[in-house]
């Protein structure tokens, strides 16, 4: 039972490092346009596919950094050659435009890399176990993934705090035009923004491509997920998102590895259940069974009770 | 310094500025009144590059019209919006570094220079800048503007919702800026400072300036007065 826990906790700290580094770029990018980019999820996965091939090419450690710097930037580009664009036209013709080019990634993925998923295995440089606790492994690649999270998470937070750079983006999120007037040149910082939130897409992408199926579903898989997050936490708030991707990453490994269902619980608790008690059926589902409900359940959970999300400061 | 010649503005297909002309000389404190609506704040943020212009702007000589608004601001065009738009969650201090632009060397203002002239900004300065009264904003406001070394601040209705003590000081902080060589465009409603610290004055009307003179011509003027500013 310690055993089961702490793994959990373990593998749910490392899952939720993974979404926050997600949806710390999709906030910063929703603080910024106003909406939310619904190709985000497409640069994580391109994340995942170019670690893959340049990992093929110089190695995984180059693959580790160029792949997420390749991210930042076409995030660079969708800024600079689409968006800016596009946001003349209102924030309908964003949301479509971020569709548009989340199937345009999906179809430029399969036609190189094709349509199964790639064999985008553990590096061997960090496949071996990191230590034995309760006679369990701990496997080192999740070890660098949380290495990995944690000082860039570290990084970029000293980064927007203490640097002049930081302040300017902190101002140009909340009053462009007073930014601009003071001489910033806030079209330049939109731009950075975008790609250092694509950058670490594309990061999480490499780290979480071991874990995920490398395949052109992998932007479906984990886009619904992160949406989520982003509500639960509040649209735009960096702390928010820190604390919903924590909870949905642990909640969802631990309802994943718990092997028992409701009629465990009543059993337990001295009742007498079996096979002809009235809805044995629904009592016997196991936990792990719904666990792939559990985001959506306090999706639709927060959007009754608290449509602005933990820290939102406006409602979805 | 700076002059505006046959300027003409449009929010979708309303046409707002209707060929507005003035001018500004170094040094000078010139005031920009009318009425709600009349089209100043529209004016300033014309020239400022944030509504799109039709027309002349020259800014010591070179048109500046067309170009994006940091690259005016950095020509030395100083602007402080009606509305603050202080960043409300970083500090006092923050917002006054982030009022030097990239790369400025030095300037008339120092952030000393502020704090002495406003002890207030001193005591909060690591507070953020969202908790300041009114009229501390609008203190804060100016100070940061004036970090980037302007050669002209355009300052638009920096009394609005100010108590009358802290409209003098307003109103003494513009004859400062003055003091150091720097000019003033003024948006005011109410006559109240504008008379008392401009040299000379223009006032809008839908749109329009329909009246152009001394601070005594306007005081002198009744019928002005009467028709485009008394409610
Ligand atoms: N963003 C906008 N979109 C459409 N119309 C606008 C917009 N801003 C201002 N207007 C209109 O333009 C006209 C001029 O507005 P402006 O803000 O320049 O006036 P003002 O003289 O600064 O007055 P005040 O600040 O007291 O409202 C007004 O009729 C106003 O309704
Ligand atoms: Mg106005």
């Amino acid at each position: 039972m310690l055993e089961l826990a702490t793994f959990s906790l373990l593998n749910g700290i490392v899952y939720g490092l993974l979404l926050f580094m997600l949806t710390s770029g999709l906030t910063l990018i929703f603080s910024m346009m106003g909406v939310l980019n619904f190709a985000h999820a497409s640069v994580f996965m391109l994340g995942a596919y170019l670690s893959y091939q340049v990992g093929l090419w110089v190695g995984f450690w180059p693959a580790l950094v160029i792949a997420p710097l390749l991210c930042g930037l076409v995030g660079a580009g969708i800024e600079r050659y689409g968006l800016r664009y596009v946001h003349k036209s209102g924030h309908v013709a964003e949301i479509l435009f971020t569709f548009g080019l989340s199937y345009l990634i999906e179809e430029l993925v399969t036609m190189i890399w094709g349509r199964n998923a790639v064999a985008n295995n553990v590096p061997a440089a960090v496949d071996f176990p990191l230590f034995t606790l309760f006679g369990s492994t701990f496997p080192a690649y999740k070890g660098l993934m949380m290495v990995i999270s944690v000082s860039m998470l570290v990084f970029l937070w000293l980064a927007l705090k203490r640097t002049r750079m930081g302040l300017v983006i902190q101002a140009a999120l909340s009053h462009p035009s007073m930014a601009s007037a003071l001489g910033h040149d806030v079209p330049g910082v939109f731009m950075l923004v975008f790609a250092i939130g694509s950058g670490l897409a594309g990061l999480a992408g490499v780290i979480g491509g071991f874990m995920l199926l490398t395949q052109p579903t992998l932007a479906h898989a984990v886009g619904p997920i992160v949406f989520v997050i982003v509500v639960v936490g509040g649209l735009g708030s960096l702390a928010g998102a820190f604390i919903a991707s924590m909870l949905i990453g642990i909640l969802q490994t631990f309802a994943v590895a718990i092997d028992y269902s409701l009629v465990d619980l009543l059993r337990a608790l001295g009742f007498v259940i079996t096979r002809s008690t009235p809805s044995y059926e629904f009592l016997s589902i196991k936990v792990a069974t719904v666990a792939p409900t559990v985001p959506y359940l306090l999706l639709v959970l927060f959007l009754i009770v608290r449509p602005r999300g933990f820290l939102g400061k406006r409602d979805v | 310094m700076l002059e505006v010649r046959d300027l003409h503005a449009y929010y979708g297909k309303s046409h707002i500025l209707q060929g507005v002309s003035f001018r500004v000389g170094a040094g000078e404190i010139v005031s920009l009144i009318g009425r709600n609506g009349a089209g100043r704040s529209t004016t300033v943020k014309t020239i400022m590059g944030e509504v799109a212009p039709v027309g002349a702007i020259e800014f010591k000589g070179e048109r500046i019209d067309g170009l994006a608004p940091h690259l005016i601001a950095r020509r030395g065009l100083g602007y402080v919006p009606e509305n603050r738009d202080i960043f409300p969650t970083l500090t006092v201090r923050e917002n006054l570094a982030l009022g030097v632009k990239p790369g400025q060397q030095g300037g008339r203002w120092s952030l000393e220079d502020m704090f002495t002239l406003f002890p207030n900004l001193r005591d909060r300065a690591d507070t953020p800048g969202g908790v300041l009264s009114g009229g501390e904003q609008q203190m804060l406001s100016i100070c940061r503007t004036l970090m980037g070394d302007p050669e002209l601040i355009m300052i638009d209705e920096p009394t609005e919702g100010l108590a009358p003590q802290v409209i003098a000081r307003v109103s003494d902080l513009l004859e400062t800026i003055a003091a150091r060589g720097v000019a003033i465009l003024l948006i005011e409603q109410k006559l109240t400072i504008a008379l008392e610290i401009s040299h000379r004055v223009y006032v809008m009307g839908h749109g329009r300036i329909v009246f152009d003179g001394t601070a005594q011509q306007l005081r002198d003027n009744a019928a002005v007065r009467r028709e485009w500013l008394e409610v």
